[in-house]
């Protein structure tokens, strides 16, 4: 079936609404659901992000063939499983996200069409960080210089490199 | 009760004023979330780690850090009855099911309620600031403010590729939720809405009802709020909110113009009928109140009605609901009897509007 809403991709969410005794079949694919998530109304146990997200998970158990590993993973920390997460759409710790950390590129791709964080940063842990994110910026420029043999920039873009990694080293010291 | 601030007025004083385009955009709201190193997130704290968070908090907001910030409030949830924690839900300072699940739940609240920040929700901290009318920057900077304070004295859960971890991974990253709640009458009576719904959600925004998630577009007015949290800086996912809202605004004020020049009698009608039923009713629930309060204030707005101030609109549209209303009355009510001191307490308040501008024209 495809889905009712983009008609382009097949529908691999179905579920039925009954409102007032009026019912209506919605089958949508997963990037519709998730569009439409929020705008249909519900109670506290209707049809919320947090089902949205267990949807999306079971479905993607159902496109590995069901492979039971990643559902026995379990973080060290909280003693939460994947299991449990993939149910109720909510961490237990900071540490899930390191211990689910392969499980869960795929999953945040998914909601938010990208993987790292590009906003703001906490002061106190901050300095070093800001480094390192203006050091990872910059090279990636001068591995863009290189491929386009424009190796004069390249090279200026390794010595600001440079420049930035002793002075983060004398504020460090 | 009654001896928190907060129960003392349905409108907080940060709604009174009039922000920028107040006409359409009610108000404005900013939540950031936030999880403290060292504890699991609430939903898997034992009490004794619920309690430790909100002993680290409460301690941490008494630093004069957060004090020079103006005027505060500590409320233990515990300390509350349920009606007044519905009063808080309905003046939108804390979430429905913080009030009815948290453990160990505190609201950090500051004297103009404009700032509120929420101990062991689903996160450890949502820090929540709102403004009148259509602020998207001066509110996050705001809350940015308060996020710093609170940075100064708590560890906060980041990673440096996935950002600040919440509990949902639909917050992390920034723990951003940036929000404005619009009044869209005029959309929604020449039934462009679902179309502009439709076009919200395919630029990564959602659509809610007044009270968050799940709920109804109740009175015409629609929450308009960013989805994605991550990899988009804070000032993008506000300037994206800005510009959608922006043209939100051009096109209920476009519908409103060809409202006026259509000039449709039946347009007008529903104007005046719902100002008649207001002025007179003695049984109205709460649903058909705010439809009601919707049409007059869009007729206010329009320019057919006049005398008539939209803050006195604005108030009933809070005063009106269920767990005020019974504040007012100072008892539990019955369905019946709710809904009869509701209709009592509008007749009231239109009629005292009334006299005040007649009073100022003599």
């Amino acid at each position: 079936m495809v889905c009712q809403d983009c008609g382009k991709r097949p529908s691999t969410l179905h579920f039925t609404k009954i409102v007032n005794g009026e019912k209506s079949e919605y089958h949508l694919c997963e990037a519709c659901a998730r569009e439409k998530g929020d705008v249909i109304p519900g109670t506290p146990n209707g049809f919320s992000i947090h089902n949205l997200l267990s949807g999306l998970m079971d479905f993607e158990s159902v496109t590995k063939g069901a492979s039971k590993a990643p559902q026995q993973l379990r973080c060290d920390t909280c003693g939460l499983t994947y299991l449990q997460f993939s149910k109720l759409g909510r961490f237990g710790c900071a540490d899930c996200y390191t211990n689910f950390r392969h499980k869960l590129e795929p999953l945040l791709k998914r909601i938010h069409g990208n993987t790292s964080h590009n906003g703001k940063i906490p002061r106190r842990i901050g300095g070093e960080f800001r480094f390192k994110r203006e050091i990872n910026r910059l090279k990636l420029l001068m591995m863009q210089a290189i491929d386009q043999e424009e190796f004069e920039r390249a090279a200026q873009i390794r010595d600001q490199v440079r420049a930035i990694e002793s002075q983060w080293k004398r504020e460090m010291s | 009760m009654g001896t928190h601030e907060f129960m003392k007025q349905p409108v907080s004083d940060w709604m009174k004023a009039e922000g920028p385009d107040s006409d359409i955009v009610i108000s404005t709201r900013v939540r950031l979330a936030r999880n403290i190193t060292g504890a699991p997130f609430p939903m898997l704290c034992t009490n004794f780690q619920a309690l430790d968070v909100f002993e680290k908090v409460e301690h941490a907001v008494s630093l004069p850090k957060l004090q020079e910030l103006g005027p505060f409030e500590w409320v233990a949830l515990n300390d509350l009855d349920p009606l007044e924690k519905k009063a808080l839900v309905e003046k939108h300072l804390i979430s429905p099911n913080f009030a009815s699940e948290a453990r160990y739940g505190a609201v950090f609240l500051s004297a103009n309620e404009s700032i509120s920040v929420m101990v062991n929700e689903e996160d450890h901290l949502r820090i929540q600031c709102l403004s009148s009318g259509f602020q998207l920057s001066e509110t996050f900077q705001k809350a940015s403010c308060i996020d710093d304070a609170i940075d100064s004295k708590l560890e906060y859960a980041f990673d440096e590729k996935c950002g600040y971890l919440t509990s949902c991974p639909t917050n992390v990253g920034t723990g951003m939720r940036a929000s404005v709640m619009m009044h869209l009458p005029a959309l929604v009576l020449m039934k462009q809405i679902n179309h502009m719904v439709h076009a919200v959600t395919q630029v990564g925004l959602a659509v809610r009802g007044i009270y968050g998630e799940g709920s109804e577009a109740l009175g015409n007015l629609f929450q308009i709020s960013n989805q994605i949290t991550l990899g988009q800086s804070e000032e993008e996912i506000i300037e994206h909110l800005y510009q959608v809202a922006s043209q939100l605004i051009d096109h209920e004020r476009q519908a409103r113009e060809r409202m006026l020049q259509a000039n449709n009698p039946r347009t007008i009608d529903r104007i005046f009928r719902s100002l008649g039923i207001l002025s007179h009713a003695y049984i109205i629930d709460s649903k058909e109140a705010l439809q009601r309060l919707s049409d007059v204030r869009l007729g206010v707005d329009m320019g057919y009605i006049s005398g008539l101030s939209s803050g006195v609109l604005k108030e009933l549209m809070v005063l009106t609901q269920p767990g005020f209303l019974q504040v007012e009355a100072g008892s539990a009510l019955s369905p019946e009897e709710r809904d009869m001191h509701r209709a009592q307490m509008i007749r009231q308040r239109l009629d005292q509007a009334n006299r005040e501008s007649t009073g100022k024209q003599d």
